[in-house]
């Protein structure tokens, strides 16, 4: 038994036969004659039928795996009839060239260009177009599809993603790339379809073809010639399947406890990108949509309707459900150049957030107005970060009244969303009944909150023997801000890392938290947490 | 001629869907298009050509229209820009 390793580009566990796919280019046959009229009609019959292939394909991938993995297939089609390509290879069978070989050369020509480009992306569609060169190739040579038959393990050195597509995806139990790239159409198609795949695997090169591979993606191993015992036991007692299994039987559940408590579990999103995962694990809702993806990594501010669109996207996405979009939090670590900021002493103390919004209104303005428009599509509340004071509640909802106005008298759809607070300071911490009276809930930030009541800064690596999340000032201030809010009669969730905390849930529940808000890939267990929690919370004001 | 210019915003830069959209949907036009930077222009009815501009977020996109429907091509692909890329 070989054991080797590779890196997992799509998580799971597997064992089967090995199918393996060979690289189907030859060395170019120069013992024929060559006729240019019989090469030229060659390859356009391969041309035709190649762009007859991904037609079809094009409708295969848009019925089984949707529009965006369709897309792939039509840029391929494109990329097919693009000059640079056909017109490319016409031209060099006229110059005396075999069909097939002038297919190759200009598919390499044109797949090392792409892979010398600065942009990792663009260098991954290297792959698009060794893929559209192999087709064109298989054709104009008269070769056939790859047929799978049996269950199996598939070893390549790359996937090319029309390859991936054209296999019957029931047969593929696992995937192992001598190459491959995290970012390839096939890692990508791999994770939506859920098959485990592993690259950079250091298969040997040898006949590979039914001898039994196991595949843990999970452990970023492999092994080649499984005996039973290496089956049963990465396989068999695979603790990721077998939590995966487990907590997929979470999925479509009430986060209810023992005692008849409705925690509301959601996930935290930074951008539209991360609603996928959101609903794939079944969150109840986005407690945090950050919206500072918009504003970094870039050179100007972005528009009005840029905002709007990325922000629709996700309501639209989540289906009515709960989307909470967290208003500008620039500034302490996140810095962006064209906001041309002052340098300062303390930024953790300093210019941010809400405070910046609440000294350039122009820009608070546009966001919040992209907020109104994308509310009218589904639920959507708005929560302002970095609060310590009232009057900055109140300021910032006199300024949604402005905008509503003006929303109004521009005839612009919108809907005017929940609003409430991060509670992320001492200061807010300490002053959360009054600042309840102001909004309808509240989210802990338990990060800055930590960072702020413990006067540690969280990026301080020698800090780290100080920095304790269950410290009990954090606690109690946790409970302060549950009681203040459930007083005035409105809800209360984390949104911070501690909400993932499993250790502290039933101290959360016992707080009285209605929500809890954890990265995508915690809230089936955080559901399962709750579902067996004895937990009880006594409602002090009742 | 009309020209329009656009700083794109997607953290993937144009990446290949977009890329693939752009071109078809300006090759519904007759008048000729150019893209690219401000010195690298090239035809934006070829894919590949567009695709290896490799631009990335935050680079200013510039597109020279030129024909008789130029207005509205030129309108067309401001609009595809903003809510794609």
């Amino acid at each position: 038994m070989f054991i080797g390793t590779g890196r997992c580009a799509s998580d799971g566990v597997c064992a089967g036969p090995i199918v393996e796919l060979k690289e189907t280019i030859q060395t170019p046959i120069f013992d024929r004659v060559f006729d240019e009229s019989k090469e030229l009609s060659l390859f356009d019959s391969a041309l035709q039928r190649a762009d007859k292939e991904l037609e079809e394909l094009y409708e295969k991938t848009l019925n089984n795996l949707g529009q965006e993995s369709a897309d792939i297939i039509d840029m391929q089609r494109m990329m097919l009839q693009d000059p640079d390509i056909s017109q490319a290879m016409i031209d060099k069978i006229k110059q005396g060239v075999f069909a097939k070989d002038a297919i190759i050369e200009v598919g390499k020509q044109q797949a090392a260009e792409f892979a010398a480009l600065d942009d990792p992306y663009m260098q991954a569609r290297s792959a698009d177009i060794k893929d559209i060169t192999l087709r064109l190739y298989r054709l104009a040579s008269g070769q056939d599809k790859v047929v799978l038959i049996k269950p199996c393990v598939l070893v390549s050195n790359d996937l090319i993603p029309s390859q991936t597509l054209d296999l019957d995806k029931s047969m593929i139990l696992g995937i192992l790339l001598r190459q491959g790239t995290m970012n390839s159409h096939a890692s990508i198609l791999a994770r939506t379809m859920d098959i485990p795949l592993l690259i950079n695997a250091n298969v040997p090169n040898e006949d590979l073809n039914d001898r039994i591979c196991v595949i843990d993606a999970h452990n970023n191993k492999f092994y080649l010639d499984a005996d039973d015992s290496t089956i049963a036991k990465v396989v068999t007692s695979s603790s990721y399947l077998q939590e995966k299994e487990h907590l997929a039987s979470f999925k479509g559940k009430e986060s209810i406890t023992k005692h008849g408590r409705k925690i509301k579990v959601c996930a935290n999103i930074g951008s539209p990108d991360d609603v996928e995962g959101a609903l794939l694990n079944d969150a109840e809702g986005i407690g945090l949509f950050r919206s500072e993806f918009l504003f970094l990594g870039k050179t100007t501010y972005p528009s009005a309707d840029e905002q709007f669109a990325a922000y629709a996207s996700v309501v639209r996405a989540m289906n009515g459900k709960e989307v909470i979009i967290r208003t500008l939090d620039i500034g302490a670590d996140k810095k962006v150049d064209y906001f041309e900021l002052p340098q300062e002493q303390n930024p953790a103390l300093g210019f941010r957030a809400l405070r910046i919004c609440l000294k350039r209104e122009d820009l608070f303005k546009t966001q919040i107005k992209a907020i109104y428009r994308a509310a009218a599509f589904g639920n959507v509340l708005m929560m302002f970060p970095m609060v310590t004071s009232l009057w900055e509640v109140q300021k910032a909802k006199k300024i949604c009244k402005e905008c509503e106005k003006e929303l109004l008298e521009a005839n612009i759809d919108f809907k005017v969303p929940k609003i409430g607070i991060m509670i992320e300071t001492p200061a807010a911490a300490i002053c959360s009944d009054k600042l309840a009276k102001e909004v309808d809930f509240f989210s802990v930030g338990t990060n800055d909150l930590t960072q702020y009541t413990l006067a540690i800064d969280r990026q301080n690596e020698n800090l780290d023997d100080f920095y304790d999340e269950h410290h009990e000032a954090i606690l109690e201030l946790l409970a302060l801000i549950a009681k203040n809010a459930h007083k005035n009669g409105i809800w209360a969730g984390i949104c911070g890392q501690l909400a993932a905390d499993l250790s502290l849930t039933d101290t959360f529940i016992q707080m009285g938290y209605d929500e809890l808000s954890v990265p995508a890939n915690t809230v089936l267990k955080l559901r399962e947490k709750i579902i067996n929690s004895k937990a009880i919370y006594k409602d002090e004001n009742q | 001629m009309v020209e329009i210019s656009y700083v794109i915003t997607d953290p993937r830069g144009i990446h290949a869907r977009p890329a693939g959209q752009l071109v078809k949907l300006l090759s519904k036009y007759k008048c000729s298009v150019q893209m690219g930077t401000k010195e690298n222009k090239v035809d934006a009815k070829r894919l590949i050509a567009v695709m290896k501009l490799a631009l990335a977020q935050g680079n200013e996109l510039f597109l020279v229209f030129d024909g008789e429907d130029e207005k509205a091509a030129s309108e067309a692909a401001l609009e595809f820009l903003k809510s794609n890329l």
